[in-house]
């Protein structure tokens, strides 16, 4: 399944060079992948249904990582939508991209890669390579939405976007990482299988929950998905219709069999669902762009799909399967018809199309058998699945059957009146609008459309072909998927829905002014939040960014000082015992050292200073020599006499005195304050620190038994140096001559201006004095 | 040898007194100044390293002494590359400083003008919702662009 899943990518990656030659044949190339997914799926149906078809990759097996994938029922209707619309929305895009479009070639890797990806997806049975391939539906959704980047809406509405859906995907990983710790693996099916419980699992919960909700445009996160409607036709149905939305549903769909009777998972998905059901049917009832409708409706039908989902219960789950199913059906047709309207009658404005059921009789059949579905009339799949869900809530009963059942009802007849304004806006005659001029699609066009309308209405009738994934997905039982159930609440129910619907349509006019007043508006709320954080990320970085480096070290110095400090202080015993000296010797060179350190500090000449650190640098050397490390002092004397000669090469460049402007006496005594209580900590640090060592480390006891035959050195530091470390020695005399080619290149850019072969260098960047000094 | 390799506490002082130097001199604004504040604390920072190793002994050297009588040779390895890393350190700093120098004509440390003008600012100077465009004017109508399918 992996390799089904490479496949994609690699095909992907290679389709620019057929865009080269034809672009249309691009899209033809690209549909090909999916469709034989989308058969090796159905040849596989058997075993899908069954137990499951499984394979696994390690990825980093000491971590445990693992890419597994697994076939069932749930990820095969899943299939059928990413692979089956993918490839028929493929061949619409031949039709649609002309062959001299400039976003064609780009479209067309971008939507194969997301057809692979979205496999991925779909097939995972890790939450953490679903994670992964979560995340990649984002970034092909982004650079989809953008195109070429040049417009300022599709970038605005790519970055909105990319924004809410990762911010939700980042919450889910943590909520993954909680899951799969609390259950002791990530592999889905086991933790469905057998669900954890804990107080880890309801945190995890809620932040799952979050990352399915910002994907499938849930209350308050939908506004993205309208805004993406800026993108192509054939990218608006195919992601932002039938499959990468319902990255959302499928997550709950996967999780609820082992979570759904937890309030903590049934709750928020069915609150959140039924809400945005009812907003987004009402918000689809004012939108004059006929792609906004269908955005809008697509987000009051995931909602519907959330509960359906999230809900529990067996027949709920049957219905979630058909509606899952029926909503991929009739909403890819209905947007490529959009498109093929826009084609041929250049407007998706529904104020400004007149006529069309009369110019274009063909594509008014499709969209009436698509609109039926989604409207829910029998004898479609949109029907089949909406008479399920009303018995499963019916027949559940109780306060929260009917609560669901009702708020069901009234998003169904929002969705039945959004169904009837498509259809009128699209195609009917309009009094006081001349019919608009249109041409005829090519049979590109149609025939996808078509294909998944007809699709739809096949289904509908041959219900125990979607009945059988279904009842996979859902466990076996008396209830099935069907046409009719007989007379009862829920026939009742569905007649209510498209009555109610109609009666809502007819009084248009009245709706339409209502429905300008929304109840809120969750785009201002993303813009607000993202303005708020601009102004926090302005404040925030003043603050931080300061622009000193005196700040910047002492800010270092203080996390130094807190978090080891304390820890030290509390954590660490102070040993007992501790000696004054090892060798008298020590006493009166740590003395030395110590006054010429101090003595630095207070020099102001800059001769002086560089000397009292060749005081330091000796003294030190004269420390190793008493600590028993000869080799070590040969190196600090001869590194110090090098270093002394290369300052006085510099000092003789610059002023005599330190030239910095006096600081105010108080920062002065805080900087002195800040270093010593650093320099006490690193001391304190030290002596506690070398308590915990007791003996020669066994490494240095190999090192000493193997120097003199192993590396042929009596000296062991020799040896250990040129031969058992010689890899650090070698990155030592890199390190050497980097250094070594930024000294040369700084002093020879300088002679360089000294000869004047260069224009003035001097830029004026110093303090104001040097700048008079330029002036004068 | 064995037991306790506690540091002793004139070493201790000496390693902390070096720390105390080198952290002050690096808060300074003279770039010669904070150099020679690394410098200070790349001294303190070798001797710590050597010191580390245990109290003094025999040199490590096969044949002087027992495994008992002799330093611990691994720290005082690390140490000595130590030492040369901060040598290449130093002179890379000098010249910088005195590039510095011969540039702007000090070897100050200026605040960086640009962060100082961010502070004072109370609004994001652009926004992800309002970025600047240039291609508005040509508005390509998306339906422009395609070509006619039949």
């Amino acid at each position: 399944m992996l390799a089904l899943v490479l496949a994609h990518l690699v095909v992907a990656a290679a389709l620019p060079m057929v865009s080269a030659r034809s672009r249309r044949a691009a899209f033809g190339v690209a549909a090909i992948l999916p469709a034989l997914t989308l058969a090796w799926a159905l040849a596989n149906a058997g075993p899908a249904l069954g137990p499951g078809l499984t394979s696994t990759t390690a990825w980093a097996p000491t971590l445990g990582l693992e890419l597994s994938f697994r076939l069932d029922a749930l990820a095969l209707a899943m299939i059928v939508l990413v692979s089956g619309i993918g490839a028929v929305i493929l061949v619409y895009a031949m039709g649609y991209f002309g062959p001299t479009s400039e976003d064609a070639t780009r479209s067309a890797a971008l939507l194969l890669t997301f057809a692979g990806v979205m496999l991925g997806l779909v097939l995972a049975d890790d939450l953490l390579t679903l994670y992964v391939f979560w995340e990649l539906t984002s970034v092909t959704s982004f650079l989809l939405v953008g195109q070429s980047g040049e417009k300022r809406e599709n970038r605005r509405a790519a970055v909105q976007a990319l924004l809410v859906t990762v911010l939700g995907g980042l919450a889910m990983l943590l909520g993954f990482v909680l899951l799969g710790e609390a259950a002791g693996t990530y592999r889905i099916s086991e933790i469905v299988a057998a669900p954890p419980t804990g107080p880890m699992v309801t945190a995890a919960l809620p932040l799952i929950l979050l990352g399915a909700f910002t994907k499938s445009a849930q209350l308050p996160f939908h506004p993205w998905l309208p805004a993406a409607m800026v993108a192509p036709t054939p990218v608006s149905a195919y992601l932002h219709a039938a499959s990468m939305v319902k990255a959302g549903v499928y997550l709950v769909a996967r999780l609820s069999p082992g979570f759904s009777d937890l309030a903590v998972w049934w709750v928020p998905v069915v609150v959140a669902g039924l809400g945005t059901m009812l907003i987004g049917g009402w918000r689809a009832l004012h939108q004059t762009d006929l792609k906004r409708v269908l955005a809008f409706g697509t987000v009051s039908q995931l909602g519907f799909l959330m509960v359906l989902f999230g809900a529990g219960g067996r027949i709920a789950a049957l219905g979630g399967i058909a509606m899952l199913l029926a909503h991929g059906l009739f909403k890819a047709p209905l947007f490529m018809i959009v498109g093929a309207v826009e084609h041929a009658a250049g407007s998706r404005d529904l104020r400004k199309l007149s006529g069309l059921r009369t110019s274009m009789p063909g594509l008014a059949v499709a969209a009436a058998v698509a609109a039926a579905s989604m409207a829910g009339l029998p004898p479609l799949l949109g029907f089949v699945g909406k008479e399920t869900a009303f018995e499963a809530f019916l027949g559940e009963g109780g306060v929260r059957g009917w609560a669901i059942a009702l708020g069901l009802l009234a998003g169904s007849v929002l969705t039945a009146a959004y169904s009837a304004r498509f259809l009128w806006g699209t195609f009917a005659a309009k009094p006081g609008v001349a019919p608009t001029p249109v041409h005829a699609p090519g049979p590109l066009t149609t025939a996808p459309i078509w294909l998944s309308a007809a699709a739809g209405l096949a289904l509908g009738i041959a219900y125990p072909l979607v009945d059988a994934p279904a009842e996979a997905y859902a466990g076996p039982g008396e209830y099935h998927l069907a046409l009719w159930h007989g007379l009862g609440l829920p026939l009742l129910f569905s007649a209510i829905a498209i009555g109610g619907g109609l009666t809502v349509h007819v009084l248009r006019t009245r709706v339409d002014r209502l429905a300008k007043h929304s109840p809120f508006d969750a785009q201002h709320g993303y813009e607000g939040a993202i303005a708020g954080l601009e102004r926090v990320a302005v404040v925030v970085t003043g603050r931080v960014q300061v622009g000193s480096l005196p700040a910047y070290l002492a800010t270092i110095i203080v996390v130094v000082v807190v978090l080891i400090g304390p820890a030290t202080l509390f954590g660490g015993a102070w040993p007992v015992g501790q000696p004054l000296y090892h060798s008298i010797i020590q006493v009166p060179l740590g003395l030395a050292v110590a006054v010429a350190a101090l003595a630095v500090v207070k020099a102001r000449r800059r001769f002086t200073a560089v000397l009292l650190v060749g005081v330091i640098g000796y003294g030190v050397a004269g420390l190793f020599i008493v600590g028993g490390a000869p080799d070590l002092a040969l190196a600090q004397f001869l590194v110090e006499t090098l270093s002394l000669v290369a300052f006085v090469f510099v000092l003789r460049r610059l002023p005599a005195h330190f030239t910095e402007q006096p600081s105010p006496r108080r920062a002065q005594w805080f900087r002195a304050g800040l270093a010593a209580v650093g320099g006490t900590v690193v001391a304190g640090v030290a002596v506690v620190l070398s308590a915990a060592r007791v003996a020669p480390s066994s490494t240095s006891a190999d090192f000493i038994a193997l120097a003199p035959d192993g590396a042929g050195a009596d000296n062991v530091i020799a040896a250990i140096l040129v031969d058992f470390r010689a890899l650090d020695t070698v990155g030592e005399i890199g390190v050497l001559f980097v250094a070594a080619a930024g000294v040369a290149s700084l002093v020879l850019a300088t002679r360089y201006d000294r000869k004047g072969l260069s224009a003035s260098v001097e830029s004026g960047q110093g303090s104001p004095r040097h700048e008079e000094d330029l002036v004068g | 040898m064995t037991g306790p390799t506690t540091i002793n506490l004139a070493m201790a002082v000496t390693v902390g007194v070096l720390y105390t130097a080198g952290f002050y001199l690096l808060l300074q604004r003279s770039l010669m100044r904070v150099l020679i504040g690394v410098v200070v604390l790349g001294h303190g920072t070798n001797l710590l390293l050597q010191i580390a190793g245990g109290p003094p002994g025999r040199a490590p050297i096969v044949g002087t002494g027992t495994a008992e009588t002799i330093t611990d040779p691994l720290p005082q390895a690390l140490a000595l590359t130590a030492v040369v890393i901060t040598f290449a350190l130093t002179t890379y700093l000098l010249a910088l400083g005195y590039r510095s120098f011969v540039l702007v004509g000090h070897d100050e440390v200026q605040d960086d003008v640009e962060d100082r003008r961010i502070a004072t600012q109370k609004m994001p100077s652009a926004s992800l919702d309002d970025d600047q465009d240039h291609t508005d004017e040509d508005h390509t109508d998306e339906a422009a662009t395609r070509q006619d399918p039949s």
